[in-house]
C-alpha cells in the first residue's frame, strides 16, 4: 500500500469526489491560488479551476452562508475553514441554518455539505487559535461530526462526509496533515458512524480520536512496558457514536479512560462516558476516567501550555487509577 | 398586445395584469386579517408577523419574476408565500401548526417553504437568510443559468455582519442576486433614525460598487414596473442589484407588539394608510375602466372564499402525528 501524508489523503479524496461529481466545489480562504493554508488543496485550481476551487475574503459568516445556500438549491460544497476558531464566524450559519433547513421545511431542503479544516492546538498558538470545539458541533442534531487520526481513515471518512446528504464537520487537526500511514490503492469509503479499534488489549479502554488517538497509541507501548495491555478504540465519527464498538471492548477490559484535548466541562468524552455507565455499567470494574485539556484558555508559555493539555503521564496516571494500581 | 395572446404570465394585456395585482394584493390583505382573527382565538400561536401595508412590495417583484427565479424572505413571509402561487390553504394549515402545511407543521408563520414554486423559505434570524441567497446565486453561476434570486428583507438586517459580507462576495463575484430592502421605518420598535448611521440605506450598496434604486413600496404598480426593469438587468448583466423598497407596516411587529402608542403614534399610521397600496390601486383602475365595482365586488367575494376555505382546510387537517417529531432531522 502506498504510504501518503494526512493531508494528501484529504487531496485525495476531495479531488476523486470532484472528478465523478461536478455539483462538488471546494471553497475557503486561501484554497486556490495559494494551494491552501496547510496545503491541503494542492494542485486542486490547477486541476479544477476557480469555479470549482474558490478563494474567498476573510469572510466566513459570508462563505459558510453561501456554501449553505448553494446545497440548498442542489450543489455539494465542501467549505473549508481555515481553523475551526474562525468558524465560530459562520456558526450562526452552520447551527442555525444549516442544521434547521431540512426539517423546518418539512423535508423539502437538504444540505448536503461538508464543512472541514483542523481543531485543536498546534504548538504555542496561544488561547484564539489553539480551541477544541467539536462538543460545541456535536451537540447540534441535523450534524454530523467525525475526527480521523489516521491517513487511510481521514481519506475514507471524507469522502463518505462528501457524498453524505447532511451538513457533516470533519475535524482535522494540524498537527496531523504531515502524519503519514498507508492508504489502499483505489477506491474505498469508510462509513460514517463506525468505530474502530487501533491496537488491542485486554486490561483497559483507551478512547480517543483525532491527534489524542495518536497520543494514546503512544502511551499504550509505555504502558507495555510496565505490563500494561492497553486497547485503543478510535470512534472516528463523534456524532453518531459507535456505541456497539466502545461497549463491546468495555465488556473485555471493564476499565476506561477517555482522552479529549477539548475541556470537560460538556465535552464529548462525557457524553461517551454518560453512554457506556448507560449501556455498560454492569462490565465496569471501575469509575471511568477522563483526561481532558485543563479547564482555562491555552496560555503561550511552552511549559504552561504543555500543562493545559493532556500527556501520556496525565494518561498513564488515569490507567493507573482505574486499575487500582499505585 | 393583442388581446387574444398571453404574456408569459399567463395575462392578455395591460389590464388583465393589472387585475391580477389587485387580486393578489387582495388575497395577501384578506388572508392575514384572517389570520389575526385566528390569533386572537388562539389557533396561531408563537411569533407571528402580518405585511398589511408591505404588500406593494411582494406583489410588484414576485409578480415581475420568473416562476424558476428563487424567493428567499424573513420570518414576515406570508404575504410573499402568496404572491409566489403557495397555496393559501396549506399556509393556513401551517400557521395552525397541523401535518397539511406546507412544512409539515414543523415551521409554522416564520418558516414557510414551498420548495416546488423556488418559495425558498421564511427565515428567523435577521440577516442570516442574505447569505443563502447570495449561494443560491453562486449555484446559479455556477451551473450557468439564467434565474435570478429575490432576496427579501427589512431595513433592521442592514446593520448585520450577514448583509455586508453577502453583498461584498455578490458584488465581487458577479451574482444575480436582487437585494429587496423592505424599508418598514422599523427594526420592531426602533426607529431606522436609531439604527442605520447611513439615512439612505440604499447608499450602502455604493460601498460594494453596487447598482442601487429607490422604489415606493406602497404603489403596486410602480413597484411592478421598476421590479420587471431591475429583474431583466439583473438577468442579462448577470450581476446583483440593490433596491430599496420604502414602505410601512400598518401592524405591531408582531402580534405581541401593539400598532401603536409606544414608539409611533396612530397619527404617524393613519397618514401612511391615507396611501394604501391596495385602495390606490382600486382607485387607479377604476379611473382607467380597467376594473368596475362590480368586478372588484365579485373578485373580493372570490377571495373571502378563499381565505375561509383555508381556515377550514386547517382547522379540520389533523395535528402532526407524534411519530413524524424524529422525521426529517437527518436526510437518510
Amino acid at each position: 500500500m502506498p504510504i501518503l501524508a494526512y493531508r494528501e489523503a484529504l487531496n485525495q479524496a476531495m479531488s476523486e469526489e470532484m472528478r465523478k461529481d461536478p455539483s462538488i466545489f471546494l471553497m475557503g480562504e486561501e484554497v486556490g491560488f495559494y494551494d491552501g493554508a496547510f496545503k491541503v488543496s494542492k494542485g486542486m485550481l490547477k486541476e479544477f479551476g476557480p469555479m470549482r476551487v474558490v478563494d474567498t475574503p476573510i469572510t466566513e459568516a459570508g462563505f459558510t452562508g453561501v456554501g449553505v445556500g448553494a446545497a440548498m438549491v442542489g450543489l455539494r460544497p465542501i467549505i473549508e475553514m481555515m481553523t475551526f476558531n474562525f468558524a465560530i464566524l459562520g456558526l450562526d450559519q452552520i447551527i442555525n441554518n444549516a442544521t434547521k433547513l431540512h426539517s423546518m421545511s418539512g423535508g423539502q431542503l437538504k444540505v448536503p455539505m461538508v464543512f472541514r479544516g483542523p481543531n485543536g492546538s498546534a504548538k504555542r498558538l496561544a488561547s484564539q487559535h489553539s480551541q477544541s470545539l467539536e462538543s460545541l458541533y456535536c451537540h447540534i442534531p441535523g450534524l454530523k461530526a467525525i475526527a480521523p487520526s489516521t491517513p487511510k481513515d481521514a481519506k475514507g471518512l471524507l469522502k463518505s462526509a462528501i457524498r453524505d446528504n447532511n451538513p457533516v464537520i470533519c475535524f482535522e487537526a494540524q498537527a496531523l496533515y504531515g502524519t503519514k500511514g498507508e492508504v489502499p490503492d483505489g477506491e474505498y469509503t469508510i462509513p460514517i458512524g463506525k468505530a474502530d479499534i487501533k491496537r488491542e488489549g485486554k486490561d483497559v479502554t483507551l478512547i480517543a480520536w483525532s491527534k489524542m488517538l495518536l497520543l494514546c497509541l503512544q502511551t499504550a507501548d509505555f504502558l507495555a512496558k510496565e505490563g500494561i495491555d492497553a486497547e485503543v478504540v478510535d470512534p472516528r465519527t463523534l456524532r453518531p457514536l459507535d456505541m456497539e464498538t466502545i461497549l463491546e471492548s468495555v465488556k473485555k477490559t471493564h476499565r476506561v479512560v477517555i482522552v479529549e484535548e477539548a475541556w470537560p466541562y460538556g465535552g464529548v468524552s462525557a457524553q461517551i462516558s454518560d453512554r457506556i455507565y448507560y449501556g455498560g455499567l454492569d462490565d465496569l470494574d471501575a469509575p471511568i476516567e477522563r483526561v481532558c485539556g485543563e479547564d482555562c484558555p491555552i496560555p503561550y508559555a511552552k511549559n504552561l501550555e504543555e500543562a493545559a493539555l493532556p500527556s501520556s503521564e496525565k494518561i498513564i496516571a488515569a490507567v493507573k487509577k482505574v486499575l487500582y494500581l499505585k | 398586445m393583442p388581446k387574444t395572446k398571453k404574456d408569459k404570465q399567463g395575462h392578455r394585456d395591460q389590464a388583465d395584469l393589472h387585475r391580477s395585482l389587485l387580486r393578489t394584493a387582495l388575497l395577501i390583505r384578506r388572508f392575514e386579517e384572517k389570520t389575526a382573527e385566528m390569533y386572537a382565538l388562539a389557533k396561531i400561536a408563537g411569533f407571528c408577523h402580518l405585511y398589511i401595508g408591505e404588500e406593494a412590495v411582494a406583489v410588484g417583484a414576485i409578480g415581475a419574476a420568473r416562476e424558476d427565479d428563487y424567493v428567499i424572505t424573513t420570518y414576515r413571509d406570508h404575504g410573499h408565500a402568496l404572491a409566489r402561487g403557495v397555496e393559501p390553504k396549506r399556509i393556513m394549515a401551517e400557521l395552525f401548526g397541523k401535518a397539511t402545511g406546507v412544512s409539515k407543521g414543523k415551521g409554522g408563520s416564520m418558516h414557510l417553504f414551498d420548495v416546488s414554486r423556488h418559495f425558498m423559505g421564511g427565515h428567523g434570524i435577521v440577516g442570516g437568510h442574505i447569505a443563502l441567497a447570495t449561494g443560491m446565486g453562486f449555484a446559479i453561476k455556477y451551473e450557468k443559468r439564467d434565474q435570478v434570486v429575490l432576496c427579501f428583507f427589512g431595513e433592521g438586517a442592514v446593520p448585520t455582519g450577514a448583509f455586508h459580507e453577502s453583498l461584498n462576495l455578490a458584488a465581487l463575484w458577479r451574482l444575480p442576486v436582487v437585494y429587496i430592502c423592505e424599508n418598514n421605518r422599523f427594526g420592531m420598535g426602533t426607529p431606522v433614525e436609531r439604527s442605520s448611521a447611513l439615512y439612505d440605506i440604499a447608499h450602502v450598496a455604493r460601498a460594494y460598487d453596487m447598482p442601487f434604486h429607490h422604489l415606493d413600496g406602497m404603489d403596486i404598480l410602480e413597484s411592478y414596473k421598476h421590479m420587471s426593469q431591475i429583474i431583466k438587468g439583473v438577468r442579462s448583466a448577470k450581476r446583483p442589484i440593490f433596491v430599496e423598497a420604502q414602505t410601512y407596516r400598518y401592524m405591531g411587529h408582531s402580534m405581541s407588539d401593539p400598532a401603536h402608542g409606544h414608539y409611533r403614534t396612530k397619527e404617524e399610521i393613519d397618514a401612511q394608510k391615507s396611501r394604501d397600496p391596495i385602495q390606490q390601486l382600486k382607485q387607479h383602475l377604476l379611473e382607467e375602466k380597467q376594473i368596475d365595482e362590480k368586478a372588484i365586488r365579485l373578485m373580493e367575494e372570490e377571495i373571502d372564499g378563499i381565505v375561509q376555505d383555508a381556515v377550514k382546510f386547517a382547522d379540520e387537517s389533523p395535528d402532526p402525528p407524534l411519530s413524524s417529531l424524529m422525521d426529517d432531522v437527518y436526510v437518510d
